[in-house]
């Protein structure tokens, strides 16, 4: 009956549609015992309610946290951010860019020049009414010399941003980027007043709530901007942020109900939280992976007969089921989820194929090496855990891995892109073209395999710039199959986010280009 | 009394000095960890030039000894200077984060040390009695779980099960003084009962000491009570030892607390300290640092002399 029960959750939250559901409860044989009331109403046919205090225990808050976009890097500042402020572009919970400050954009045919038409009327929190100048100023904020900003690889290959009149902004690239609606919804690129002075303290913006109070890593506090420019949005009268670092400590929180809802729920112990009366577990498939990446520039990993080796010796499966209990899906030693647009799906899977994996290495003449796998749970959780594994797994092939412990500090500074191999992970990004150009592209800063692979970058640079949507989706797919058989990544496994709130909370479908609906749900949920 | 007032003149000036060595040692532990604020901020989006400008802008590209004598020369001059990470001022970061450690710390004690010197009076007056042996027993055991496993239970009876108090205590502004005691019951109960044990057996032992004295046989021969013995004639004359285990307690409330202050997602200034330690923000280290170690030198300080007061011999040196 559990199964039904969970059946009926994920129907009622709209995670399965109706169609689904019935198929699957009648797979059950269970039809007879699912409530009528259920099929009869619509699932969420009442409209968003106002009001209500939203309190949000979240995991990834920092006492070093400030209000600079520049500096947001995990999920209490994300979601603050949207809370205070808005981007240009919207990612919508399937994935695809919606007009936000950006009423509309087009581009030149080669994709090279950009012209975003802004919203008029759209008013900061101080009074000041939205103009170009703006936007340009807030984009300026992570480009040139001094910026310190996380996001000025991505605003990078921007060459020049000009105010085109008072409400349109022209942004002319190095390169054409079809995609480059989506770069402007990144989580660092929101929109503050011209001339902000302390952006490390000035939570000014157009978001749904202003900032009454905040502290960081510890509380923020934020109220209904009644001004708020977004029909049927921003539904709650206060959202209170309360950065919660300890997973048993935010568990408890929600069971008691001092809190609504919670990120990152503990894996291990949520098939026992789904039974809490009261609680609604939250599945979304995420683009988060973990990867293994190696330097194909360094000895041994520059033949590729090593690394296929490699990537024949790993048990994914198993790796799913031990890392992440389940939690996920696994890898196919490329990059893109299988939620994304051109998710390549007519790949076979790579499976654990220890006589495979012994051929290679033979060919590649090093059979009895011990390669070094440096890990840290700096990396993901669980990092440590996943190499052991691994190396076990390595052993039925006769491949002998060493693992390295390195100290999570400096983790990311002194061991990842330098080390010939390490673990690692990528959040995902909402485009293939973003992923692999962060990541793969033989230019790329963030290149952790050191990988150049002249087809691949053609492709890459060809399928930026193309319109046409098939001929675009033919070439992703091979890009995603030289990755997979000549890249110098292993992916084991794609990680969900899962979390809990209190069955008050009510929400459509939940992004999953971040964590807590794409970091919108303070604008997106309510309470029933 | 004289002779008291040089040796507290003296103390405080080898105080002063050895906060000025701990604040060198933090400094120098701090510069030894790789990595430095920017990376530790920037992590995996790190690009060289983006750390660079971050380490410009903040002045990290100076040479440590001149980064620590400018930071020395300001923290004389009253300037605890700011944040690297969210160039916040530290006294703002600090101040009401160091309030909250205090206001644990002061109502844990308030319940704790009467707790444990009435507990251990009473085992020395029951002495090898069932009491005695069943409290040294549950004192014993809840000092030696790990925190966190005594804040958890808390948490299950007190939270989960019987829905009495908050599991968790985050505490703000808003709140009346009932309202945040209420908050905060369940790590003060944490804290003492990690503590209580300590106290009481000291308090135990040095009476039970006292007790073989002739004086106190002489009391007995008299046809004294036991319990008027013990604590007029035998408890005034432990006090020297009880003062110093108290002082280790308290002082062990304030700096030793981040465990539970993290159970409790607690705002005090452990979890503050952690945070800064992992991201390199060396002048906020540096004066929590300084502050706990000001506790230190200052508990210790007061022990001292409050030991010597209520003890004649040391208060009279030949």
């Amino acid at each position: 009956m559990s199964k039904l029960k969970e059946l009926e959750a994920l129907f009622t939250k709209g995670n399965i549609t109706r169609r689904e559901f019935l198929a699957q409860a009648s797979a059950l044989g269970l039809m007879a015992a699912v409530s009528p009331a259920l099929l009869t109403t619509p699932a969420q046919a009442a409209a968003p309610k106002k009001g209500g205090r939203l309190r949000l225990g979240i995991a990834g808050g920092s006492t070093t946290d400030s209000l600079d976009p520049a500096l947001f890097e995990d999920a209490f500042m994300q979601n603050v951010g949207w809370q205070l402020r808005n981007c240009l572009v919207e990612i919508d919970a399937d994935g695809n860019p919606i007009p936000e400050l950006a009423k509309s954009w087009e581009s030149t045919p080669d994709a090279s020049k950009w012209i975003f038409k802004l919203r008029k009327g759209v008013e900061f929190h101080n009074g000041k009414t939205l103009d170009a100048e703006d936007v340009v100023f807030s984009i300026n904020h992570h480009r040139g010399k001094d910026s310190k900003s996380a996001a000025k690889g991505i605003v990078d290959p921007i060459k020049e941003i000009k105010a085109d009149g008072k409400y349109s902004v022209v942004f002319t690239l190095e390169g054409g980027n079809a995609d480059f609606p989506f770069i402007m919804s990144d989580y660092h690129l929101t929109i503050f007043p011209a001339g902000t002075a302390n952006i490390a303290k000035d939570g000014i913006g157009t978001g749904g709530y202003t900032l009454v109070s905040f502290e960081p890593g510890v509380r923020a506090l934020t109220k209904r901007n009644p001004n708020y420019w977004k029909e049927g949005r921003a539904h709650f009268d206060e959202v209170e942020t309360i950065g919660i670092a300890d997973t048993s400590a935010r568990t408890n929180a929600l069971k008691t109900g001092q809190i609504d809802f919670i990120n990152r729920c503990d894996l291990k112990t949520v098939h026992l939280l789904k039974r809490v009366p009261g609680i609604q577990i939250i599945r979304v498939t995420g683009t988060r992976h973990y990867t293994m990446p190696m330097r194909t520039d360094t000895k041994p990993f520059d033949n590729n007969d090593v690394r296929l080796a490699l990537k024949y010796a790993i048990d994914r499966e198993q790796m799913l089921k031990l890392i992440l209990c389940g939690y996920g899906s696994v890898g196919n030693d490329h990059p893109i989820a299988p939620s994304q647009r051109y998710h390549a799906s007519e790949l076979p899977q790579r499976t654990f194929d220890p006589d495979k994996a012994k051929f290679h290495m033979n060919k590649a003449g090093l059979e009895g090496h011990a390669f070094k796998l440096h890990t840290s749970d700096a990396a993901f959780g669980g990092a440590v855990d996943a190499a052991v594994l691994y190396k076990e797994h390595a052993a039925k092939a006769g491949i002998k891995i060493d693992v390295v412990q390195e100290p999570k500090d400096g983790y990311w500074s002194n061991v990842w892109l330098k080390k010939p191999w390490c673990t690692c992970y990528w959040s995902g990004r909402a485009t293939e073209d973003w992923m692999f150009s962060t990541a793969y592209a033989a230019d790329a800063k963030w290149n952790d395999t050191y990988w150049k692979h002249d087809r691949f970058n053609k492709l890459l640079k060809a399928a930026r710039a193309e319109i046409d949507d098939k001929k675009r989706r033919e070439m992703y797919v091979e890009c995603q199959k030289i990755v997979r058989d000549e890249g110098g990544v292993v992916i084991p496994a794609f990680k969900d986010y899962v979390e809990a709130a209190t069955s008050k909370l009510k929400f459509t479908k939940v992004a999953g280009n971040w964590e807590q609906d794409g970091q919108r749900c303070c604008e997106r949920w309510w309470f029933a | 009394m004289d002779s008291l007032g040089t040796m507290v003149a003296k103390r405080v000036a080898f105080g002063l000095l050895t906060l000025i060595i701990i604040s060198l040692l933090i400094f120098l532990g701090v510069e030894l960890l790789p990595g430095d604020v920017a990376e530790a901020i920037l992590g995996q989006s790190a690009l060289p030039e983006t750390v660079e400008a971050f380490r410009r802008e903040l002045k990290l590209n100076l040479p440590p000894h001149i980064r620590y004598f400018t930071w020395l020369g300001d923290f004389f001059q009253g300037d605890f200077g700011t944040s690297l990470a969210n160039g916040r001022p530290i006294a703002d970061l600090i101040g009401w984060r160091f309030a909250n450690t205090m206001f644990l710390a002061t109502v844990a004690a308030l319940i704790a040390v009467p707790v444990s010197i009435i507990l251990g009076i009473l085992a020395a007056l029951y002495r090898n009695s069932l009491f005695d042996r069943i409290i040294s027993m549950v004192t014993l055991s809840t000092i030696s779980f790990p925190e966190f496993f005594v804040a958890y239970i808390l948490i299950a009876l007190l939270s989960v099960q019987l829905i009495i108090f908050p599991s968790i205590s985050n505490i703000n502004e808003q709140m009346s003084l009932l309202e945040k005691i209420h908050a905060i019951f369940l790590p003060c109960m944490t804290l003492t009962l990690v503590v209580v044990a300590h106290m009481m057996r000291q308090t135990r032992a040095a009476i039970i000491n006292i007790m073989a004295s002739p004086f106190i046989e002489m009391a007995r021969l008299k046809g004294i009570k036991r319990m008027r013995i013990i604590v007029l004639h035998a408890f005034p004359n432990a006090l020297s030892p009880v003062i110093n285990v108290v002082a280790i307690n308290l002082a062990y409330l304030v700096v030793g607390v981040v465990v539970v202050e993290v159970v409790f997602v607690y705002p005090g200034l452990g979890q503050l300290l952690v945070d800064s330690v992992s991201k390199r923000d060396i002048p906020v280290v540096q004066a929590s640092g300084l502050i706990f170690a000001s506790v230190y030198i200052g508990l210790n300080l007061l022990a001292d002399v409050l030991s010597i007061i209520s003890n004649p011999r040391l208060r009279n040196p030949r």
